[in-house]
């Protein structure tokens, strides 16, 4: 062999400590692994399609969504006029005169009662999660974070707060109130709130715990940076998916309540609300019944999506998948 | 153990009086006149508020109405004046209970099995079919999910009756309704938790003594997944019990929830107040009972008797 | 030492497959344990250590590991192809292990001695009175004395020591003739740390087993072990009997590894001397010698050729340039030992 290979050179103070993997923070990791979940990128692409909608959905046709029309009532593919076409043609028709969705039973055009109830649910939806996601943040940061009797006081009363029923206190509430928007977004805030301070709470406890924010105090950090700088970055990613999680069932609540009368009332229009009518015509024509049902499901479906994706995403331990 | 326990059931109480107290107060502010409906002299009228104690103050009324709840008397409907609050709730209770039940049941089997099959099989076509179940399952609403089953099973194919609760073949399509939502949520969490244990080193140690792999999965995995579904029991039993309000109605069953929706648009006050009051304390109590099977099931609480 | 051969290991090769790629744990892996005799595998955290141990049993998860080469045998037959109910009959009953952190290594919700008696519960071995007395008798051995009590408790309600005794109880008590222990006293205080490593000593001298022990800590080694291997970057870089090892050193690693201990004869002033640098990333190792970046006597052979195996003397050998005829004569710093120094 060569012997000028054997001369001595010594460490490489470079290779020495080289890591070929490129290095990612937190977030650009979480990032990578959101984009490469498709299904809750697809989910969200879905909702925005669907909050775009909301908003220009009820101008795309000529029809609003109350005027009646007795000449075109209950009028779908699978209307009694219909019955010598195929389904293609029929379709073709339909479309053509601008009622998309067809008619309700007073004929009101259903595409654009589809998307002003979409107004109507999405906001409540989201409105309600956000109010009672800050509340409860709120609450449940300051009983976490300082902990002691503050805590103990606060962690009693929403124990049992927690402890009833909210659908049962929600439906109660919406009697006193009546129904609207804006009672609705109030009764769904003063029951739902106490399961976010819980979460927060429970959130902030393990993120103090952890030796960082330890170390942090022993350095002599003031409280305030160390709450802004430490502990909000790191259970940011969390309070929003569990929002992201929320709104579905802050969405399910108002179907459910408009739906046994309590939360939107007619003229008025819900998603619930067009449920409801829907199920009363369910045996004649289910169409009616059908789309304001898809629509939820699938907005309930791809937000719950969206919130799993995130919390993989989030997820520490599965950094290295 | 004892302090647990002791410690469970004082907050239980507390919360039930918190939500009696609540829920008295709501139902006094209710808007609307619940002798509307009749027609009445001004002395009857006079009559029928001082039978129901309206005429007194309001403080008086509650604490009337606490002493009357302790010797369980929950008074007169007032839409159906003869009718004492509590029959009608012990008639119509026997359904609620016997559909939650068998909702419970099935949700709770299926919801294990589901779970544990999809996480044995990660990331193969049976572990995708379960997980879709189960967020399909978490997605849509109960009664969308009554109505569809209706729809199919009853007036297309004809297979199932769809109202009423007469026999076996009137309780499946209302159990599934509304039982789909607590098997999609048990069925995941099992699965997640399933999955999270085979990452836990005593799983290597068990491999690691030559037993077999079916002995692994039962004695090692599922003992360990298990114990934290019953944790959302509580929230499930909730899930149920606010289901059964919609459900009888779709299905024409004459249980509780159904008398409950009617007695809100007849501004009955007294049944309302009355069944609230049931409601809300068996779900205290039921939530009470899950704590106390966690604490027992838990070698950890049990022995250290946190 | 009998030359019985029990396990015969050749050029090891075994990767997992990441999402980053392929990350190689063990690199051409080759040693024999005999019976009676303790072998201890020494390195830093990423080596390679544990994986080899694991693969003995095959316990590494497949996927995402996978064999790339080699073989292994246990008293002559070939375990790398055998079926998981193959493998059954050896896990436990031919060869035992002892996991390394003994906190999460236990089942929390099942009692202590259901976990020993487990080994026999499948096989119908033995009654369930006489399972109960391995259980207890194993328990004893092992310096556990209110065996009884702790039958029939649950993990949380022992200390670490006894966890970890527990541990060896269960490596044990089917009276295997290998037992591997992975860091058994990482974990642990020094004064449970030497009723331990006694504990292990007795099971050769007494019993006549082999040991495979694994640690980054060369005192557990220099206490314990007859022979020594230490490995690098998924590499053994070199092998000898424990003198050998510690007193004449022929690997640049092994002798940076013995000057970096914090001796209790060094003087407050001293610095300390550690080994600049981290171990090479398993992802895409280097090309030459593993330990070329960090090595002050590296040559350019070493940056582009994988040193051979040199043989120092029968049981020593290295895997190093230096000792090619063709390298300069460099006499390694390696610290003369007292056994003192050690214990």
């Amino acid at each position: 062999m060569d012997q000028s290979k054997f001369k001595v050179v010594g460490k490489n103070t470079e290779k020495m400590e080289s890591i070929s993997r490129p290095s990612l923070t937190y977030w650009k990791d979480a990032w990578r692994r959101m984009k490469g979940n498709r299904v809750a990128f697809f989910s969200l692409i879905l909702i925005i399609l669907y909050i775009i909608l909301a908003l220009v959905g009820p101008y795309m046709n000529e029809f609003d969504y109350t005027s009646t029309n007795v000449d075109k009532m209950n009028y779908f593919v699978t209307s009694p006029q219909f019955k010598d076409m195929t389904l293609i043609e029929s379709l073709k028709e339909m479309l053509s005169t601008g009622h998309w969705f067809g008619t309700d039973e007073i004929g009101r055009d259903l595409w654009t009662r589809v998307w002003m109830g979409a107004r109507v649910s999405l906001s409540i939806g989201f409105i309600a999660t956000i109010i009672n996601t800050i509340v409860g943040s709120i609450v449940g940061g300051i009983s976490g974070y300082y902990g002691g009797r503050v805590d103990a006081i606060i962690m009693r009363v929403v124990d049992v707060l927690y402890g009833i029923p909210y659908m049962i206190v929600a439906i109660l509430i919406m009697v006193v109130l009546g129904a609207g928007v804006t009672s609705l977004i109030i009764a769904l805030v003063l029951v739902g709130w106490i399961g976010s301070a819980r979460f927060v709470r429970g959130e902030v406890l393990k993120i103090k715990e952890q030796e960082f924010v330890e170390a942090a105090k022993v350095l002599g950090i003031k409280d305030k940076t160390i709450i802004a700088k430490h502990i909000i970055p790191n259970i940011m990613g969390l309070i929003i998916t569990n929002l992201t999680m929320a709104v579905p069932r802050a969405i399910f609540a108002e179907a459910f309540l408009s739906y046994i009368g309590l939360g939107i009332a007619p003229p008025g229009c819900s998603w619930g609300v067009l449920a409801k009518a829907g199920v009363k015509l369910m045996r004649i024509h289910p169409y009616q019944l059908f789309i304001p049902a898809f629509f939820i499901s699938t907005t309930m479906l791809a937000l719950n999506l969206i919130g799993d994706g995130m919390r993989d995403a989030l997820d520490p331990k599965l950094r290295n998948e | 153990m004892k302090k647990y326990i002791i410690k469970r059931v004082f907050i239980s109480l507390i919360t039930i009086l918190v939500l009696v107290s609540v829920v008295f107060a709501l139902v006094r502010l209710m808007p609307g006149d619940p002798f509307a409906s009749e027609k009445l002299t001004p002395e009857i009228r006079a009559n029928l508020e001082q039978y129901y104690g309206f005429d007194k103050p309001l403080i008086v009324q509650y604490f009337t109405y606490l002493k009357n709840l302790v010797t369980g008397d929950l008074g007169y409907s007032m839409f159906y004046p003869n009718l004492r609050v509590n029959d009608i709730i012990a008639s119509a209770f026997p359904y609620s209970f016997d559909l939650g039940m068998r909702a419970l049941a099935m949700a709770i089997s299926f919801g294990l099995v589901l779970g544990i099959v999809a996480a044995l099989n990660r990331g193969k076509v049976l572990d995708f079919t379960c997980v879709l179940i189960a967020i399909i399952g978490t997605s849509m609403p109960d009664f969308i999910i009554g109505a569809i089953l209706q729809f199919f099973f009853g007036i297309k194919w004809g297979l199932l009756p769809v109202a009423q609760y007469k026999g076996i073949s009137y309780t499946i399509l209302p159990s599934i309704a509304l039982g789909f939502y607590t098997l999609a949520l048990v069925s995941r969490v099992m699965r997640a938790n399933m999955i999270e244990t085979i990452q836990q080193d005593y799983i290597k140690t068990a491999k690691s003594k030559g037993i077999s792999k079916l002995r692994v999965v039962l004695k090692h995995q599922i003992r360990n997944a298990i114990m934290p579904v019953i944790t959302i029991l509580g929230p499930i039993v909730a899930a149920l019990l606010t289901g059964t309000f919609v459900i009888e109605s779709i299905f024409a069953i004459p249980g509780m929830g159904r008398h409950y929706v009617q007695s809100i648009q007849n501004l009955d006050y007294t049944i309302i107040l009355g069944m609230t009051v049931f409601y809300g304390s068996f779900l205290v109590v039921a939530n009470m009972i899950v704590d106390l099977l966690y604490g027992i099931i838990d070698p950890r609480i049990r022995v250290s008797g946190e | 030492m009998n030359d019985k051969k029990l396990i015969e290991i050749d050029n090891l090769e075994f990767s997992f497959n990441t999402y980053g790629g392929e990350v190689q744990a063990v690199r051409g892996v080759s040693f024999e344990v005999n019976q009676g005799e303790i072998v201890g595998i020494v390195g830093e955290s990423g080596c390679g250590k544990s994986v080899t141990a694991q693969c003995l049993m095959k316990l590494n998860p497949e996927p995402p590991g996978f064999f790339k080469k080699g073989s292994i045998k246990y008293k002559g037959e070939e375990i790398i192809s055998k079926t998981e109910r193959q493998m059954r009959k050896i896990r436990g009953l031919e060869i035992g292990f002892v996991f390394q952190d003994p906190m999460t290594s236990l089942n929390p919700t099942m009692k202590i001695g259901k976990q020993i008696e487990e080994i026999f519960i499948e096989r119908k071995m033995y009654s369930r009175g006489k399972m109960k007395e391995k259980a207890l008798e194993i328990l004893k051995t092992v310096g556990i004395s209110d065996s009884e009590t702790r039958y029939n408790q649950y993990p949380h309600e022992l200390s670490g020591g006894m966890k970890q005794r527990v541990m060896i109880a269960i490596a044990l008590v089917a009276e295997p003739s290998v037992v591997i222990a992975d860091e058994p006293t990482t974990s642990l205080d020094v004064t449970i740390e030497a009723q331990i490593l006694d504990l292990l000593r007795k099971l050769k001298e007494d019993l006549g087993k082999s040991v495979i022990l694994i640690t980054h800590d060369l005192g557990v080694i220099a206490k314990l072990c007859d022979r020594v291997l230490v490995m690098y970057g998924g590499k053994i870089v070199e092998r000898g009997t424990v003198d050998e090892i510690f007193y004449e050193t022929r690997h640049p690693y092994t002798s940076g590894l013995l000057s970096s201990i914090a001796g209790l004869d060094k003087k407050r002033e001293d610095e300390l001397s550690p080994i600049l640098g981290t171990p090479p990333d398993l992802f895409s190792p280097p090309i030459g010698c593993p330990f070329a970046a960090r090595c002050e006597h590296a040559m350019e052979i070493c940056l582009e050729e994988l040193p051979e195996e040199y043989e120092v003397s029968p049981e020593h050998k290295t895997m190093c340039w230096l000792e090619n005829e063709q390298a300069p004569n460099i006499k390694l710093k390696a610290k003369s030992y007292e056994e003192s120094d050690l214990i």
